[in-house]
């Protein structure tokens, strides 16, 4: 048997039924596009959120009290531990201690909402360095100022706000200056984030910055924080600072078994595998869900593979009586059947392709963020692979019954 | 020496105890160089005789030899293989390939023979000239006249130059004339190249083309002679 011989008399099969083909490659086509466009889009959200993730910084870590979080509930009890303080803090800034610090900010959260004669707003409210915050995400306010480390000493009662808090609270008219209340407590904002959208987890729009001793002493009523973020010179030192804040960090609280650790350690890195993780589960999910319409696609192959054996029925007996075997007819059939599915594949990797460059178009509008573009070249490795073997494991059945035919039968068929 | 040998051949369907026969006892035999015809009605039995002549049959009871071999001597692959390369078929529909051309018609049995492939196009164009087809050798079955088609489908049995060609109703489709040119060609190949050809027809006027006649009735052979005056489809043509 020849087997380009094979090929062409299979490509001459399919072009004479054309319309027939093509219905039957569509649930390969649709499966195999799917597929793309699902591993296509998972990359462009993953590179969306590392570049956001990345924009924070990636000489950042935080430090967490309480101990590594498993699951939800344990996070309720992060915001509850009380073991990173003040002394901690002043520990971490000594040169000897932490060598590759840059800068240090602890951080609380504030929950409630915040009032200017009679207009009220819940925004996401932090205690924390507006300095800090601000060097993280290169955003500087647009009209005022930032408060520094002497607020932050003085406990000042001020806030800088995002532009949404600004109309909600203001409407039309200018923020800055004026007092607004949190807890029945006035504050005096002195500064103004420019329109920014969103950083990483929270939308800087909606933000009401506090100074951090500010916030724990009239609003919380605490002395420990709920989170540290110390900037490193080089990204490269992660490892080496985390390091030497563990050393000093178990120092300090007396602890002897890392599995005693009463904070944990956070850098940029861990989230963005974990987003990763987050992401591939997601496409596999999808991908499981897009396997199912190519086993439909594949029974479609199996059943128009049927109706072409019994079509050809004769021509099988005229082989056969001329000297074909059994294991010839196998082969041409499952040719046959590997070249609809393999030819479906391409084609739905092409659609598959240019349906996710155009929502790489729309989302980048949509999301007035750069959504970038990138043709997955192992799905659509996959894809060829996935849908040639569609075609063998489908058309195996009709071509088994056509090798089986007996040629007497076959060539008296009309 | 003997080529096809047939003793007491049936082929019997149906159940054992509602049996259809076929073939009775059947028994004859054709040496090498022959050309015989299987004469008979339709339902006599010449075709399923023919199938089993052909190995594309199994009998149900007696012996059939062909060369020394019965059937059970070769496996399925083997038995593809005295197909492709022992015996030649020429069928009443034709049974070309429609969307292929002549000379890829002609091929077909090649593809199945080992033949090196360099070899294809000059032994199919050999073929294709002995019929006199070769100003039609890239035309469609689609684009050829029912004569032509035949003188293709002969060119295809002959491309591995078999040791008999088995003919069925050759001339069933076609009118008297091109008829007598088909057979031409048949007689010739009996004639000038030695080849063993038999022959299924329910014409006498046809079967009469051959040296022999064996006729077959109800599954069973009811004369072996041979003709008088064997009809030369070649002078008839010229008159």
């Amino acid at each position: 048997m020849n087997i380009n011989y094979s090929f062409k008399t299979a490509y001459r099969g399919l072009l004479s039924n054309k319309s027939r083909s093509f219905l039957t490659m569509l649930g390969i086509i649709i499966g195999i596009a799917a597929i793309i466009l699902i591993v296509s889009i998972g990359k462009g959200a993953e590179q969306l959120i590392l570049t956001q993730v990345e924009g924070m910084g990636a000489d950042m870590i935080v430090v967490r009290p309480g101990q590594q979080p498993t699951g939800p509930s344990d996070i309720a009890d992060t915001l509850f531990s009380d073991s990173l303080t003040k002394g901690d803090i002043e520990a971490l800034q000594k040169k000897n201690n932490v060598p590759d610090l840059i800068s240090i900010a602890p951080a609380v959260m504030v929950t409630g909402s915040v009032s200017y004669q009679g207009e009220t707003y819940r925004p996401t409210m932090f205690g924390w360095s507006a300095e800090f915050m601000s060097d993280m995400f290169n955003v500087y306010p647009e009209r005022g100022v930032l408060f520094g480390q002497d607020e932050i000493d003085q406990l000042s009662r001020v806030v800088v706000i995002g532009s949404k808090v600004e109309d909600e609270l203001f409407g039309e008219d200018n923020a800055l200056g004026q007092k607004i209340k949190i807890k029945d407590q006035n504050f005096r904002v002195i500064g103004i984030f420019p329109q920014h959208g969103q950083a990483m987890f929270f939308n800087i729009d909606e933000i009401v910055l506090i100074p951090y001793s500010t916030a724990q002493t009239y609003l919380l009523g605490i002395n420990h924080y709920h989170e540290v973020m110390l900037r490193i010179g080089n990204s490269e030192n992660i490892d080496r600072a985390t390091h030497d804040i563990e050393i000093t960090l178990r120092d300090r609280h007396d602890i002897s078994d890392p599995k005693d650790d009463d904070f944990f350690i956070e850098s940029q890195q861990g989230v963005v595998d974990q987003i990763g993780t987050i992401l591939n589960v997601l496409t596999l999910f999808l991908s499981s869900v897009v396997a199912i319409s190519l086993v439909v696609g594949g029974i479609g192959v199996m059943n128009i593979m049927l109706v072409s054996v019994t079509e050809r029925t004769k021509e099988i007996g005229l082989r056969k009586a001329i000297g074909a075997t059994n294991n010839d007819i196998l082969f041409q059939f499952l040719i046959e059947s590997t070249m609809l599915t393999f030819v479906g594949g391409i084609i739905g990797i092409l659609l598959g392709a240019t349906l996710s460059f155009l929502s790489s178009i729309i989302l980048t509008y949509a999301l007035s963020d750069s959504w970038s573009f990138s043709f997955p070249f192992s799905a659509a490795l996959l894809g060829v692979t996935v849908s040639s073997a569609v075609g063998v494991v489908f058309g195996l059945y009709p071509a088994r019954k056509a090798s089986k035919k007996s040629p007497i039968e076959a060539l008296r068929y009309e | 020496m003997v080529f096809i040998d047939v003793k007491n051949v049936s082929k019997v369907y149906g159940t054992e105890e509602n049996p259809t026969y076929a073939l009775r006892d059947v028994s004859f035999s054709i040496e090498k160089g022959e050309f015989v015809s299987l004469m008979g009605p339709s339902g006599s039995g010449k075709s399923t005789l023919l199938h089993i002549l052909g190995f594309l049959d199994k009998h149900t009871n007696g012996i059939y030899r062909f060369n020394g071999k019965t059937m059970d001597d070769f496996s399925q692959e083997e038995l593809a293989k005295v197909r492709n390369k022992k015996m030649g078929f020429v069928f009443q529909q034709f049974n070309l390939l429609a969307r292929a051309s002549v000379l890829e018609n002609v091929t077909l049995p090649l593809l199945y023979s080992g033949v090196n492939k360099t070899l294809w196009e000059k032994k199919a164009k050999d073929k294709i000239e002995a019929v006199g087809l070769t100003h039609r050798i890239n035309h469609t079955p689609a684009q050829l006249s029912g004569g032509e088609k035949q003188r293709v489908a002969i060119a295809r049995a002959l491309i591995n130059d078999p040791d008999v060609i088995f003919a069925d109703e050759p001339t069933g489709n076609l009118d008297s004339k091109t008829g007598k040119d088909v057979m031409e060609i048949i007689q010739s190949l009996n004639k000038n190249d030695k080849r063993t050809v038999i022959l299924i027809t329910h014409e006498t006027y046809t079967a009469e083309h051959a040296k022999r006649i064996i006729y077959i009735r109800d599954g069973k052979v009811e004369s072996d002679t041979f003709v008088k005056k064997q009809r030369r489809a070649h002078d008839e043509f010229k008159k």
